[in-house]
């Protein structure tokens, strides 16, 4: 099997099929320890893990927490409103100063597209994890998509995905689609036009529609994406309920994939807006799932940037 | 370096070695009661599968079978993590109370044992954990003996004992490559 030799996990676009079915099926070992009495495993022990998280976030920044703490490494969380930010210290600074105190990983969020790339080159020791760069990546929830559709169809190649929202400023439909259509899945993109990145078609396999009915027929999965209100401008829609009419989905056009098929969301999710309460709690939703495959999607990314010599 | 092999012990040897194991675990434990048999991966999980086959054969009755991966219990993460995946720990029963038969095909410093042990304690509190392996080649850097051993084989450390498994796991021989 593969070997991953990475210092860092920044976006799926850098690694390959081998790598990323490598971290999988790590993940799928380290689910075992989430269901013990006793989660933990002395794996990481001494190791620090930094979780900076420049924008807001429950759910990736607790999963990464829980992660690391099942691996026994020590985690500490920074937030914007008590760090120096808000003070005015640049990015660099802060890599600096966060270097001193020797971390072995930093789980980062930040606002803007490869602000990773940037504090990697400035941290040389220390992996970079990223947790959501503004509308570049978000690999950890790629990969748990990845692995909560493979849990369901035991593949990934010769899948139909649909994915519809709003793809512009959406990371993750860009972590989605690197790491499906390099595994062997056909991606089908719908949303408005005023939330379509143009050259979205050139992604890779991916087949842009014009309709959402387009690209939900016979998918075997559906990932529906979160309007970004804090994102975008006003104008990209006219409002939640004509958004909701041609872009939401419900039972009506659900029916319209295979009768099998799999609801998936990043949360949080606008209930009404972009899913029905009846498709979010219904039994096709695995958007739970993803949550509880987060976790040892994050263990195995930790695992695996903290292994060995580096290439 | 010229990599020489010896067949140290052939397929009959280690049926043999098994069956007079498996008779040993039974007349230890006083029959199957409570017994559950741990392999620790890759190889001893399918010569725990094999010793499960033939206490079955003597008692009529199956043991519980599980496999550990002990990647995540490595004293030597620190440094050298290794980089290939973790394999699967897989214990769908409770160890409380158990009296578990830890089986591995080389014995060799103990590392190996010291974290199985870690790992078995996080599944429960077993009743005793006895240490059963086909090759004991010493070279001892815990303080961990075998309480079932199916060949001591002297050897230098710049030798390497390898147990070598068919496509379906089932044992073939053992080679001594120096």
């Amino acid at each position: 099997m593969a070997e991953f030799k990475h210092k860092d996990i920044i976006a799926l676009r850098d690694l390959t099929k081998e790598e990323m079915e490598l971290l999988l099926s790590t993940a799928e070992s380290m689910r075992e320890i989430n269901s013990r009495d006793i989660k933990k495993v002395p794996t990481l022990r001494g190791k620090t893990i930094i979780n900076l998280f420049y924008e807001a976030s429950t759910r990736t920044r607790t999963s990464f927490e829980i992660a690391g703490k099942r691996l026994s490494a020590d985690t500490v969380n920074i937030a914007p409103s008590n760090s120096s930010a808000t003070k005015g210290e640049t990015l660099a600074d802060t890599a600096l100063n966060l270097l001193a105190m020797k971390p072995d990983i930093i789980v980062m969020r930040h606002a803007v597209s490869g602000s990773h790339y940037f504090l990697s080159a400035k941290m040389p020791g220390c992996s970079i994890i990223n947790a959501g760069d503004g509308t570049h990546e978000h690999p950890s929830q790629g990969l748990l998509d990845m692995l909560t559709i493979k849990d369901r169809f035991g593949r990934l190649d010769g899948l139909k995905v649909a994915i519809v929202g709003d793809i512009t400023h959406s990371r993750v439909a860009r972590s989605d689609i690197q790491g499906l259509t390099k595994m062997g899945s056909s991606v089908y993109l719908a949303g408005p036009p005023t939330m379509m990145p143009p050259g979205a078609e050139r992604l890779g396999n991916v087949t842009v529609c014009a309709t959402m009915r387009e690209a939900v027929q016979d998918a075997d999965v559906v990932i529906m994406l979160r309007i970004q209100q804090e994102r975008q401008g006003k104008t990209l829609m006219p409002n939640a309920r004509e958004y909701s009419r041609y872009f939401g989905l419900n039972p009506l056009n659900l029916k319209l994939a295979k009768p099998d098929a799999m609801v998936m969301h990043p949360g949080p999710i606008n209930r009404g807006v972009e899913m029905s309460s009846y498709v979010v709690d219904g039994s096709q939703s695995h958007i739970l799932k993803q949550v509880e495959n987060g976790v040892a999607v994050r263990m195995a990314m930790l695992y695996h940037v903290c292994g060995g010599e580096l290439e | 370096m010229a990599n020489e092999k010896t067949v140290i012990m052939d397929n009959s040897g280690i049926k043999r070695a098994i069956t007079r194991i498996s008779h040993e675990i039974l007349e230890r434990n006083k029959g199957l009661t409570d017994v559950v048999l741990i392999g620790i991966r890759s190889g001893g999980a399918f010569l725990a599968e094999e010793i499960g086959r033939v206490t079955e054969v003597i008692e009529g009755v199956k043991a519980p079978v599980g496999a550990v991966d002990i990647t995540l219990y490595r004293d030597d993460v620190s440094g050298q993590l290794p980089h290939q995946a973790v394999g699967k720990t897989a214990i769908p029963f409770s160890l409380e109370g158990k009296r578990v038969v830890l089986v591995d095909d080389v014995l060799y410093t103990g590392r190996t044992i010291r974290a199985a042990m870690d790992a078995m304690m996080d599944h429960g509190r077993p009743a005793c954990i006895q240490l059963a392996v086909l090759i004991d080649r010493g070279h001892r850097e815990l303080p961990i003996r075998a309480d079932f051993v199916g060949r001591n084989v002297p050897t230098s450390i710049k030798e390497n004992v390898a147990v070598r498994f068919d496509d379906e796991n089932l044992p073939i021989e053992v080679v001594l490559e120096k």
